[in-house]
């Protein structure tokens, strides 16, 4: 069995008393005062998260933004310096490998931040697909560490308590710059569905920009937990869970980060053939009759007891009210209002098909 | 005089007479966090020792509960239907549901309180 790897604020965690879990082989926080205070926290003020487990891939070289746009399903081609994109790297059949982000540094420089689940097995496929590419493909990810500091008071934390300012920076871009000397990376992205940025730095400097941000009590420490239950909320998919490799984004219902108008990507003419024919099963949001929640795996059933599908991810909701689900099914059944049920353990409940955004957004555009 | 018995996963018996009160430990509840549903058996359910008969859901994931005698449910705790926190706020207070032993000799195989701090200090670590 392999070694567990710590982040960068790993020891701070433990002091923190914060309840630890191994995810994508990583020992995470998962909480520290609890997920539903976390959670509201980020929603009306202000959380940070020690994301340092996340992969961070540099693609460069004179062949650098045509390889991008060749494993990656958004276009980037022509971008200016400092955007950031949202898309997946697909399988031919269409199934997704990773979902990610690219950020353009340079004419022909790229930064790919990729899941902590996936990193071993994204530089493989980024490495098989490079033949014929003048690239150099740099696996940054043990060097580089990264805070996520999210909700409607993230842009003053930055500010005021580590002295960057973002008011400029616009959704979906980003800055490199110099604080104190050191190189640092600063996006205005998230997981969360609030405005909020994300900070990449060398991990030797992480651990001063978390302690600066405990002393000012002014952001709550949040754990995995809560990561999962703000994205969810808000619709977006999590690796493992609404994407996989045997699970297409037009199933997912992210098509529109999937470029057909490119001349070319892995992938394209799986996905344009299942965009022309409509996928055969679709991610849909469910919300159950009752308390119970349906969690992941958990059947989908019609209303005459047929499996139709499975949940995906399911939470008591915290932002909104009920027990709510995303679940892949059937598409015959995807339609709203269509009324299906889950099995849980040796009960069933009846749900309603819905939207999969259960809360709404809360960007600074 | 009502006597304290556990199961090694964290169930708790407070049994007066041939009555057992069950529901999960401090321990467990502060391990699990917010609890926000409890799958509860209905009155007249046999319940068996050592299988589950329901769960308790936190906001991340759902355990089984295993009940630690058989019997017959004769109480469900009504008030954990619409306010589940209430196992965290006093998890020894807001038992899960009431069951008459068919078989109070089981008990004898439970733990006792030194027995089960035993299982939580291994826990730790």
């Amino acid at each position: 069995m392999e070694t567990i790897k710590l982040t960068c604020l790993h020891d701070r965690h433990l002091a923190a008393g914060a309840q630890m879990s191994p995810f994508a082989g990583f020992d995470m926080p998962i909480q520290y005062s609890g997920i539903i205070e976390e959670h509201n926290a980020v929603r009306s003020g202000c959380g940070v998260f020690d994301v340092s487990h996340m992969g961070e891939v540099n693609i460069s070289g004179a062949d650098a933004e045509k390889f991008v746009n060749h494993i990656f399903t958004n276009d980037i081609a022509g971008a200016p310096v400092g955007k950031v994109f949202y898309g997946m790297m697909l399988h031919p059949t269409g199934g997704v490998v990773d979902d990610l982000l690219v950020y353009k540094r340079g004419e022909n420089n790229f930064f790919l931040v990729i899941n902590a689940s996936n990193i071993d097995k994204d530089m493989a496929w980024i490495t098989s697909q490079a033949a014929g590419y003048d690239v150099e493909i740099d696996n940054l990810s043990d060097e580089l560490g990264e805070l996520a500091i999210q909700g409607p008071e993230a842009e003053k934390v930055m500010k005021e308590v580590l002295g960057i300012n973002c008011e400029h920076l616009e959704f979906y871009t980003f800055e490199e710059m110099l604080l104190d000397g050191v190189h640092i990376l600063v996006s205005r992205t998230g997981y969360t569905g609030e405005d909020g940025f994300e900070l990449y730095a060398p991990v030797d400097a992480i651990p001063a920009y978390w302690d600066a941000l405990m002393e000012s009590g002014r952001a709550v420490p949040c754990g995995l937990g809560c990561r999962d239950t703000l994205r969810f909320e808000v619709g977006l998919p999590l690796y493992g869970d609404e994407l996989a490799d045997d699970i297409t984004p037009v199933e997912a219902g992210l098509s529109m980060f999937c470029k057909l108008d490119k001349p070319e990507f892995t992938g394209r003419e799986a996905i344009a053939r299942q965009k022309a024919e409509g996928p055969a099963r679709k991610l849909v949001g469910l919300l159950l009759d009752g308390r119970a929640i349906a969690r992941h795996g958990y059947d989908v059933l019609d209303m005459d007891g047929n499996v139709i599908g499975k949940v995906t991810t399911g939470y008591q909701g915290i932002s909104v009210d009920g027990s709510i689900a995303a679940a892949l099914i059937d598409s015959r059944f995807a339609a709203k209002d269509t009324k299906v049920m889950v099995q849980i353990r040796r009960k069933t409940f009846p749900a309603t098909v819905t939207a999969k955004k259960f809360y709404k957004k809360s960007y600074k555009k | 005089m009502k006597k304290l018995y556990y199961t090694p996963t964290h169930e708790y018996a407070l049994v007066d007479g041939n009555v057992a009160y069950i529901g999960i430990t401090d321990y467990a509840q502060h391990a699990l966090g917010n609890v926000v549903y409890v799958d509860m058996p209905e009155v007249d359910d046999e319940v068996t020792a050592g299988e589950d008969f329901g769960a308790v859901e936190s906001v991340k994931a759902a355990s089984d509960l295993i009940s630690p005698v058989s019997g017959t449910v004769v109480e469900v705790n009504e008030a954990l239907a619409d306010e589940p926190g209430l196992i965290n706020s006093d998890a020894m207070a807001n038992w899960i549901i009431k069951v008459e032993m068919s078989d109070p000799a089981e008990l004898d195989s439970l733990l006792d309180e030194a027995g089960y701090k035993a299982v939580c200090d291994a826990e730790k670590h």
